[in-house]
């Protein structure tokens, strides 16, 4: 009887996001060249929650987050985010990225204040606010420290520090765990749950790990290739209330994942 | 080096090869060639002499003004080829073509457009030192990571931040070997914009203690001008290594 009645908080929550989204995606087309990488693609994704894109390599996940980035201009369609049109980067948008994207040259302390420094925020108060971020994600202590002189794992909290410092509402991640061990990764995905919790923040997740998509998402969109299309969204309902140590032995967690693979596996050469 | 388990300082083959001199010097084969010991006499005598430090002075001054011109064109021309495939395209063959030329032959167009004072000598100096600094700093640009330049167009940098925050900084490494190169370069050249445009500076006094058969004068000058371009590529190999820790990681 609770569960019932959980499922069907989830389910009002779910008909209430809806009608609020931080980022929409409709109709976008982009070509290179002759070679279709999204065709005619519409995807929502709602304020305040974490939606994954998940599909096989080349089905242009990582293209449409650069769209909705600004990085890269559709051929056709519209992203709307917070309801005005995307023309190019924005100050209402973060990226975090697969490679890290740090300045080698430069102290973990002015990477994480990179993106305010390129907004023109004077330097006390940058670095102020990149000293409570660099708590936040863990590496007290290492402020004066290089990017190589860190591990893969701690680089990419720098990525995430410097992110959530410009205070973006809408967090873009390219595969950010891709390049890290997979025991990082594991502690990346807890922390990352607990973030979304946290923050009041809506964040878009590239990934290619199936494994990784359920475990973090309150949606997937799954998109195959050739030419990229939405082919299914999947919401797990009852992940979210889980501890985030018990979520990978819940059968809908494994039902997800089964399902996923299933509608996958023909697309894996 | 180790030598019968002995290790040798650095630089140690320069007292041989100081020895060898002397020896050869001292054996009087010939009259060009004098012991060094009598050259390094010769150069404390003269360094105080007004004739020297006035030469100095001028070669410091032309070699100078050549390299910063080099170093302030070369730099952002390199690293604006290296970003734009346009300006890449117009300018490569000319770089290429001016980098190979014997710049020497040139010599007299420059004479003909410039005249025969200072400023034909530093237009000589900077046309020998900013064709490499140009290719080494395109070199550094184009080998960028280019998730850098993504990471600080969705921060919102403007061209000018992308320019003085990332292109300069990653392509360091490079634009600093390309620089020191420059340098040695522009040592040629401000001695051959002396030697044949006008006779001033160190080209002056090679052509002064040559003519009248001063050997350990004219030794004494090029051990001397030797030295100051062996220090400045020095420093600079110095500040490469300096960066070198991140020329691998960008």
């Amino acid at each position: 009887m609770v569960m019932l009645q959980t499922n069907a908080l989830a389910e009002d929550q779910s008909v209430l996001d809806q009608t609020d989204n931080a980022v929409s995606v409709s109709n976008v087309s982009k070509n290179y060249g002759d070679v279709e990488a999204l065709k005619n693609l519409s995807l929502d994704f709602p304020r305040g929650q974490l939606t994954s894109l998940l599909g096989p390599s080349g089905c242009g996940k990582t293209t449409l987050l650069k769209i909705i980035a600004g990085l890269l201009e559709p051929t056709e369609g519209e992203i709307l985010v917070n309801g005005s049109p995307v023309t190019g980067p924005g100050e209402d948008r973060a990226f975090v990225f697969q490679d890290f994207a740090l300045l080698p040259w430069a102290s973990v302390l002015r990477n994480v204040a990179f993106g305010l420094e390129l907004r023109g925020v004077a330097r006390s108060e940058r670095e102020d606010i990149a000293v409570k971020y660099i708590k936040d994600v863990g590496l007290e202590g290492f402020e004066k420290s290089f990017p190589h002189e860190l591990s893969g794992g701690m680089r990419q909290r720098v990525g995430l520090a410097r992110a959530l410092s410009v205070d973006a509402d809408v967090l873009l991640m390219d595969e950010p765990f891709s390049a890290v061990d997979e025991q990082t990764r594991r502690k990346f995905q807890e922390d990352l749950l607990a973030l979304v919790a946290n923050e009041n923040k809506t964040f878009l997740f590239v990934t290619h790990s199936i494994e990784e998509a359920v475990y973090v998402s309150d949606q997937i969109a799954i998109l195959l290739p050739r030419p990229s299309r939405v082919s299914e969204i999947i919401r797990p309902t009852g992940l979210r209330e889980k501890d985030s140590t018990s979520i990978r032995r819940d059968p809908e967690y494994l039902d997800i994942v089964d399902s996923i693979w299933e509608s996958l596996k023909t697309y894996v050469e | 080096m180790k030598v019968f388990g002995v290790r040798l300082p650095a630089m140690s083959s320069l007292i041989l090869w100081g020895l060898l001199w002397e020896v050869f010097g001292r054996s009087g084969y010939s009259f060009f060639v004098p012991p060094l010991s009598e050259v390094v006499a010769t150069l404390f005598e003269i360094i105080g002499t007004s004739a020297f430090q006035k030469a100095l002075y001028e070669t410091a001054y032309a070699f100078c003004s050549g390299v910063f011109f080099a170093i302030v064109i070369g730099i952002p021309t390199g690293i604006l080829m290296g970003k734009n495939r346009l300006v890449d395209e117009l300018l490569l063959p000319w770089v290429n073509i001016f980098l190979s030329a014997p710049l020497t032959a040139l010599v007299p167009v420059l004479m003909v457009l410039f005249g025969f004072g200072m400023k034909s000598i530093i237009i000589t100096t900077t046309l020998f030192a900013i064709w490499i600094i140009i290719l080494n700093a395109r070199a550094g640009v184009m080998q960028i990571n280019r998730s850098l330049i993504e990471m600080a167009t969705s921060f919102g940098a403007s061209s000018w931040d992308a320019f003085s925050k990332i292109y300069f900084w990653a392509a360091l490494p490079e634009i600093l070997g390309g620089v020191r190169i420059g340098i040695i370069r522009a040592v040629k050249g401000v001695i051959i914009g002396q030697l044949l445009i006008s006779l001033v500076g160190f080209g002056a006094l090679f052509e002064l203690y040559s003519n009248n058969f001063l050997m350990k004068h004219f030794w004494a000058v090029l051990i001397v001008l030797f030295a100051l371009a062996f220090t400045i590529s020095e420093f600079l190999a110095y500040l490469e290594r300096r960066v070198s820790y991140y020329a691998a990681k960008r």
